[in-house]
């Protein structure tokens, strides 16, 4: 009766249920650490909106599926990647992209709420998301004197109506904050990451994400496709 | 109450001296509980379904309701999933067993009285689950998604369900037992071990990192490939013989089957190249492999049992109901087997096959059986006549019409889905473009499933309504017959 109990939740347990931190001789730095505290909260806004049931956070290695080859990651994921991740949403869809590195294709958090705001906006031409909006986690303003600090600069042709503005809520600011907290790229002894240029995967590299440079599609990347 | 009071009497003293109980007798004592675990699964699963609707529509036209955040897909997903296994599946289950224990057991039901307030209770803790999902307190786990307030609710309920059950397990007066009884016991015990192991792991004292990945999918396979399918099965292997007059076709088949399922059922739903130490996918490759061998005894028993009486099938709609219901635990359980083929497990896992899969296990077959079974009991406990064979046909055949168009729906758009996301040079959203053709297919399976949600309704309820009629009725006659 207990025989998958030992082999699925104790024989985990006593391998990992432990595991720590451990210097890393490449960064010299301590890896995993744990995120930041506006990441940890966005993380409890990603958790409410289930964004799991469509997003996976894993990586599979090169060989194996083509998430590396999709720009999905530079390595695959391990154990240490999640560590201080509770609840742990890895998910088991994939009706959206991989999110595992989306803090490495897109840094900006003005793009990612723009996306979460009305993925449209941000696919390249041509492109359709499948991805719902998500607007009440922003609020529509009437613009005052001036312009606030946070709200959403859009691409020309998507700006809200003359004389109002979009500003993300908390909930979509910590989100956006979570997003960009998601990178597993730091190359561990066992896994070193395969850097884009090295690998001719890069080469055919076309994610739906950036049709016209791969190279350096992780700086100019649009969020998620 | 007195037939509590019996019942616990004849726990203390041991052996009661044999008395014989009628069916009806039988029947009649476990209606009020029955009643109310009846009543709420048809109220959820057509819960479940027109969330399932919704969410079917949401897949290929993102911004339908996407302004309300209580009905954004990433909540409406787990509330419908949750809904169906604990309003539905669960209830149908106790029900089911229930009424099993005693008439296999020639005993009247124990203590109806707290079992109907426990059943309640279990309703409410459902009730507060699905609107904590929906309210944004979901706890993040695939079938395990109920925050922590109706877990809580939803454990002490089963606690009284599952004593009450088991101690109308051992007042029982047939000492002889069928197959289904230790199934069905079995299953009591393994669903509150699971149940409160997974909620302390993860939910009340978390373990840490992706060990909570392994107890994620440890729950979610022992829930539905272990819990929901011994029911099921248990249940085919009492209503099938019952229903065509004839012995179960192998003793030993039913005892290979249990405990194939019972020892390699838990260990499925875990990626081949999850984050995880190496050995922990292999082993749950390797069980779930030999799941082969519990899945061909299921089919040869059935087969065995049916054979040369093929056409009761046609029929009898319960019987029909109940055939269908196994025919689709082969399906889902096949296509978890070959799930877990490393090739194919490399095209199919993260795509719309795995839920094609939970659907043909969950609809298909726990659903099917368990309208077959609510057919054949709720009459006899409420104590009227039996549902017209015409009503229970029509029920049938939307059911079996959408369980199929939304099943195939998802495994063909599973499978094209998974050999797009595979190839590199096919982009993100041409993968999904792919898939939208099967996507409006499935829409149109649940849009059926919905239409059947309320045919079952109406068919239960009218069950009842007729039972009140009948009782005015005779009342009225009494009052005439008085000078």
């Amino acid at each position: 009766m207990s025989l998958s109990w030992l082999g699925l939740v104790l024989g985990p347990q006593l391998q990992l249920g432990s595991q720590a931190p451990e210097m890393n001789d490449k960064t010299g730095q301590l890896y995993p650490q744990a995120r930041a505290g506006t990441a940890q909260q966005g993380r409890e806004v990603y958790r409410a909106n289930g964004c799991f049931s469509c997003h996976s956070q894993q990586v599979r290695p090169q060989g194996f599926g083509a998430d590396i080859e999709r720009g999905w990651g530079v390595r695959r994921t391990v154990a240490a990647d999640y560590l201080f991740d509770s609840p742990l949403m890895v998910g088991s869809q994939r009706i959206g992209p991989d999110l595992a590195n989306i803090g490495l294709r897109q840094p900006d958090a003005n793009q990612l709420l723009v996306h979460l705001y009305n993925p449209q906006i941000t696919m390249a031409t041509g492109q359709k998301s499948n991805m719902p909006s998500y607007p009440y986690l922003f609020e529509k303003r009437k613009l005052g004197r001036t312009i606030s600090p946070d709200a959403l600069k859009f691409p020309s042709g998507f700006a809200p109506e003359a004389g109002y503005e979009i500003v993300p809520r908390v909930e979509a600011r910590v989100l956006a904050e979570y997003l960009r907290s998601l990178h597993a790229e730091v190359p561990l002894i066992e896994l070193p990451s395969i850097t884009p240029g090295t690998n001719a995967v890069a080469e055919t590299n076309a994610p739906a994400a950036a049709p016209t440079n791969a190279a350096q599609s992780s700086a100019t990347n649009s969020p998620a496709k | 109450m007195s037939s509590s009071t019996q019942g616990l009497s004849s726990v203390a003293t041991g052996s009661a001296p044999a008395e014989v109980i009628s069916s009806k007798e039988i029947d009649a004592s476990c209606r009020w509980p029955l009643l109310v675990f009846f009543s709420s699964a048809a109220f959820w699963f057509l819960f479940s379904t027109v969330l399932g609707l919704i969410n079917s529509i949401k897949l290929h036209s993102p911004n339908f309701l996407a302004h309300c955040p209580w009905l954004t897909y990433g909540r409406l997903r787990p509330a419908q999933t949750d809904s169906f296994v604990y309003g539905f599946a669960a209830p149908a289950a106790f029900g089911v067993t229930l009424w099993l224990f005693c008439r296999l057991g020639r005993t009247r039901l124990i203590a109806p009285g707290f079992l109907a307030m426990a059943a309640k209770i279990w309703n409410i803790g459902v009730l507060v689950g699905a609107v904590g999902i929906m309210a944004g307190d979901g706890a993040g786990f695939e079938w395990l998604n109920f925050p922590r307030y109706a877990s809580l609710i939803l454990f002490i309920a089963y606690v009284f369900i599952g004593i009450w059950a088991v101690l109308t397990f051992k007042v029982r007066q047939q000492d002889q037992l069928f197959p289904s009884q230790w199934y069905l016991l079995a299953a009591l015990f393994w669903f509150a071990w699971i149940y409160s192991a997974a909620n302390l792991l993860l939910v009340f004292s978390p373990v840490r990192g992706v060990v909570q990945l392994c107890v994620n999918a440890w729950y979610a396979s022992n829930l539905l490939n272990v819990w929901l399918s011994v029911v099921g099965v248990g249940v085919i292997f009492y209503f099938i013989p019952k229903l065509i007059s004839r012995p179960l076709h192998s003793y030993y088949l039913s005892l290979v089957a249990f405990w194939g399922i019972a020892l390699f059922g838990g260990w499925s739903f875990i990626n081949t190249n999850a984050p995880l130490p190496s050995w922990i996918p292999a082993l749950s490759s390797v069980f779930t492999l030999m799941m082969i061998l519990p899945i061909v005894c299921v089919a040869l028993n059935v087969h065995g049992t049916l054979s040369g009486d093929f056409k009761s099938v046609r029929t009898n709609p319960i019987l029909s109901f109940i055939v269908f219901g196994a025919f689709s635990f082969l399906i889902a359980q096949s296509m978890n087997v070959l799930s877990a083929f490393r090739p194919l497990n490399e095209k199919l896992f993260f795509t719309y096959f795995t839920a094609g899969q939970a659907h043909w296990l969950l609809q298909g077959f726990f659903a099917s059986v368990a309208f077959g079974a609510i057919y054949y009991i709720a009459p006899r406990v409420i104590g009227v006549d039996l549902v017209q064979q015409k009503s229970i046909r029509r029920h049938l055949l939307v059911f079996v019409a959408g369980v199929i168009i939304y099943g195939l729906a998802l495994t063909l758009g599973g499978i094209v889905q998974g050999a797009n996301l595979n190839n590199a040079s096919v982009p993100f959203d041409e993968v999904i473009k792919g898939t939208l053709p099967f996507l409006h297919a499935s829409t149109i399976g649940s849009l059926l499933l919905v239409i059947a949600g309320l045919l079952f309704a109406v068919n239960l309820s009218s069950l009842c309504f007729n039972c009140v009629w009948g009782m005015g009725k005779q009342l009225v006659k009494k009052g005439e017959e008085r000078p």
